[in-house]
């Protein structure tokens, strides 16, 4: 009989505290909105409170708005549009581009330990992903400016005029490079709404983009309630188009909000990835390749590898590694640079992943979670994994959005395939194999518009990132993702 | 005694099939007061019908090799060409002058001809070898949306229904089209072409009915996956697009014009119908490079 060799990831020798200082950060008590090149009071007068997941802190107050500051934020950017932006070279736009990006990399750390601080996630994962990735963006972006002519042959690319943009929680800063990067290299001005419960980084943003010097109301940032001030970014008669990362629910009103307008639109919603774990693949790999899937931001990623399909054959070996590896994961403060998996997002975020475990008990299936103690104050959810689960499970059918794990098995390619497509949402994918032939024909069966052969979530601003079916169309990153802010003749 | 003329009957054309409508009901278009045909007027069922044998085709047709499809293209074009007359004679039915109507033919199977060339080529057009930040190798690619439900453009009866249905399946989609209302004589007729020219049945299915009756159909099927609307109706294209958004149906809009615009031959119109779909793969130890130099 074979015996089985585990990692002990036990020890007498704890890791001792390692938290990244939060000395050179600098937050003000208050954010107001930034229209026009300055930081305003909102109409109303009112402000909400941002806090940090992680101990229920209040971080900072934040500028509630509504859609007479949007209305302002819009008329800003029309002006800036035609009076600035619109005449300015591409060459011109393209420095300005490149300035914010140089500034946002010399902030990096400042930036990172907010990101952090206002979002739960890792600083592991904001200093050496998100904030990185967003200087990438507008430096990939910048250099586009007076090229366009290139990227698309015989067209003749215009800007569009003024972009309204919506961006989610889970990653904030980067989702609003994503939207600001290619919609200014392309000669758009924007007005962007921050996200409710991470809003912080965006402010960051702008006082970046005013020390860039870009002028005056090409960036307009509003922030408050997604009903309000984000249906009036939508509903604006001179909006020309919208660019929205979220929930494929949102992203349906949004669409039904603007049918028959002529509005341009980028929709990047909702995802329930699979990951195919084939025998012959790399298991160790793989199975690191399905923590960092699914345990990535706690889960909150609309690309999350959720459904894991393991070929039968390996299933247990896979399962324990699993098990092994998970219980490896260090939870806890998000500024600790140790710390694979920090706070989740928020209150009801947490509740609605609670909420969906108690569905996946109810459903039958079998639950495992890691040995852990979890800090008292704050969001926080154990990664959390479901054997047992048929392809009808609610919790193999819905975006869960948190750090919990649906396994299936399957005997051949059709069946997988089959299996894999057959969702609503066409994100991403993943398939662990160490056949080439293999991987290709996985790739060009399954529909998604990002498929990972034995890797997973990595991004990078060069390459085209968004959705088939239900999860949304139109690209962000390359030269893919340039066409959503023009128009051609 | 001159001789009895056989009139021709009309039908629709569905997974490479002629049948008629199953609801048994019939329209006339007509020019200068008088009809042209009993057309089927098709219903909601004969729609569903279509989008069945469209996804029954669809798998099929984009893993054709591009190579075989540009074939296909090219001998819809052959087989067009030497049945020239009967279109020419229909469009006359229709209201045409005949050296318009030579012209819309000829320009037809030159579309053909022009989108035939295309299949092998798009995808070199708008692939990508993205140059990621670190040891992956990166690219994207076209791939077909999927089903197609397509309104022809009512002025165009012939070119404008071709150059629809080749943007469409040039890229690799299985599509359903609503002919022109009121000059749907040459779209069966070009079904008849379609079925004589090697294009597996289900890839292009034509109606003939009314276009408001089936609009909502169009808009709010589930497993269609983009709405072509030719047509400046403001109406029609807000309840369409409202209709899309439960599925999250791509619409594209363009023009009723006539067509014969050089501007409508361009690989753009094909795109309009693609996907784009990124894969990243390790590259082992791209730390280690240079050796190769």
């Amino acid at each position: 009989m074979k015996t089985k060799v585990d990692i002990d990831y036990s020890s007498d020798w704890p890791l001792a505290p390692a938290p990244e200082s939060m000395s050179h950060i600098n937050l003000k008590e208050k954010y107001d909105l930034f229209i026009n090149g300055k930081f305003v009071k909102p109409k109303s007068g009112k402000y909400f409170d941002t806090f940090n997941p992680a101990n229920e802190k209040l971080l900072a107050k934040v500028a509630l708005g509504d859609a007479d500051d949007v209305d302002i934020a819009v008329k800003a950017a029309r002006k800036a549009y035609t009076n600035v932006w619109s005449k300015l070279s591409g060459k011109e736009r393209g420095k300005y581009i490149f300035r914010l990006a140089r500034i946002i990399q010399e902030r990096a750390r400042e930036f990172s330990v907010i990101e952090s601080l206002d979002g739960g996630k890792a600083i592991r994962e904001s200093r050496d992903i998100d904030i990185p990735l967003v200087s990438a963006h507008f430096f990939y972006n910048a250099g586009w400016a007076d090229k366009l002519d290139y990227a698309f042959p015989n067209r003749k690319p215009k800007s569009l005029g003024v972009v309204g943009q919506i961006i989610p929680w889970n990653f904030p800063l980067l989702m609003a490079s994503w939207k600001i990067a290619p919609a200014l290299a392309a000669g758009n001005t924007v007005v962007i709404k921050a996200a409710n419960t991470t809003p912080l980084t965006l402010y960051k943003l702008a006082e970046a983009v005013k020390d860039a010097g870009i002028p005056d109301g090409v960036v307009n940032v509003v922030s408050g309630r997604g009903s309000v001030v984000g249906m009036a970014i939508v509903n604006h008669p001179d909006v020309n188009k919208i660019a929205f990362t979220g929930s494929t629910g949102v992203g349906k009103i949004i669409m039904n909000a603007i049918a028959g307008t002529g509005k341009k639109a980028t929709m990047e919603l909702g995802g329930k990835a699979a990951n195919i774990i084939f025998e012959d693949a790399a298991l160790d790999q793989a199975v690191e390749g399905v923590i960092n899937g699914i345990f990535f931001n706690q889960g909150h990623v609309c690309c999350a590898g959720s459904r894991l399909y393991v070929q039968e054959s390996v299933y247990d070996v896979v399962l324990r590694k699993l098990k092994g590896r998970m219980q490896s994961l260090i939870i806890g403060d998000p500024l600790d640079k140790n710390t694979d998996i920090g706070a989740i997002n928020s209150k009801d975020q947490l509740n609605t992943i609670n909420e969906y475990i108690k569905i996946g008990l109810k459903e039958g299936a079998e639950i495992y979670q890691p040995e852990c103690t979890l800090p008292k104050k704050g969001y926080w959810c154990k990664p959390t994994l479901f054997t047992h689960v048929a392809q009808s499970n609610r919790i193999v059918q819905e975006e869960i959005f948190g750090p919990v794990l649906a396994i299936q098995t399957f005997r051949t390619i059709d069946e997988v395939i089959e299996k894999a497509n057959n969702t609503p949402y066409g994100l991403s994918a993943g398939v662990w194999t160490d056949k080439g032939s293999k991987i290709f024909n996985m790739t060009s069966q399954l529909r998604a518009g990002v498929i990972w052969a034995n890797t997973f979530n990595k991004f990078d601003p060069a390459s085209p990132f968004g959705g088939y079916k239900e999860s949304g169309f139109g690209r962000e990153g390359g030269i893919h993702g340039l066409e959503p802010y023009l128009k051609f003749d | 005694m001159s001789r009895i003329a056989i009139l021709k009957t009309y039908k629709i054309y569905i997974g490479g099939k002629f049948p008629r409508t199953e609801s048994g009901r019939f329209y006339q278009p007509k020019f200068d007061n008088k009809a042209l045909a009993n057309m089927c007027l098709s219903s909601r069922k004969d729609f569903r019908n279509a989008v069945v044998a469209a996804r029954k085709a669809q798998g099929g047709w984009a893993h054709k090799s591009a190579y075989n499809r540009s074939q296909i293209l090219y001998r819809i074009a052959e087989v067009l060409e030497g049945r020239k007359a009967q279109f020419v004679a229909e469009l006359a039915l229709q209201g045409s002058t005949e050296a318009l109507a030579k012209e819309e033919v000829n320009l037809s199977i030159d579309r053909l001809i022009y989108y035939a060339g295309w299949c092998d080529k798009y995808i070199q057009m708008y692939s990508t070898v993205n140059p990621v930040s670190g040891s992956y190798f990166n690219f994207s690619v076209p791939e077909p949306t999927g089903i197609v439900a397509a309104f022809a453009p009512e002025k165009s009866g012939l070119l404008g229904l071709v150059t629809q249905i080749c943007s469409i399946i040039a890229g690799g989609n299985t599509c359903v089209i609503l002919a022109s209302e009121s000059k749907p004589l040459c779209a069966i007729t070009f079904a008849e072409v379609l079925a004589t020219s090697d294009v597996p049945g289900g890839v292009i299915n034509i109606l003939t009915g009314n276009r408001a009756e089936l609009l909502t159909h169009f808009g709010s099927h589930m497993d269609v996956n983009a709405v072509l609307y030719c047509g400046a109706d403001k109406n029609d294209i807000k309840t369409l697009q409202e209709l899309a958004v439960e599925s999250m149906k791509r619409t594209r809009i363009r023009e009723d014009g006539d067509y014969f615009d050089a501007k409508h031959e361009n690989p753009y119109y094909i795109f309009d119908f693609q996907e784009t779909k990124t894969t990243w793969h390790p590259i082992e130890q791209i730390a280690g490079a240079g050796s190769g130099y």
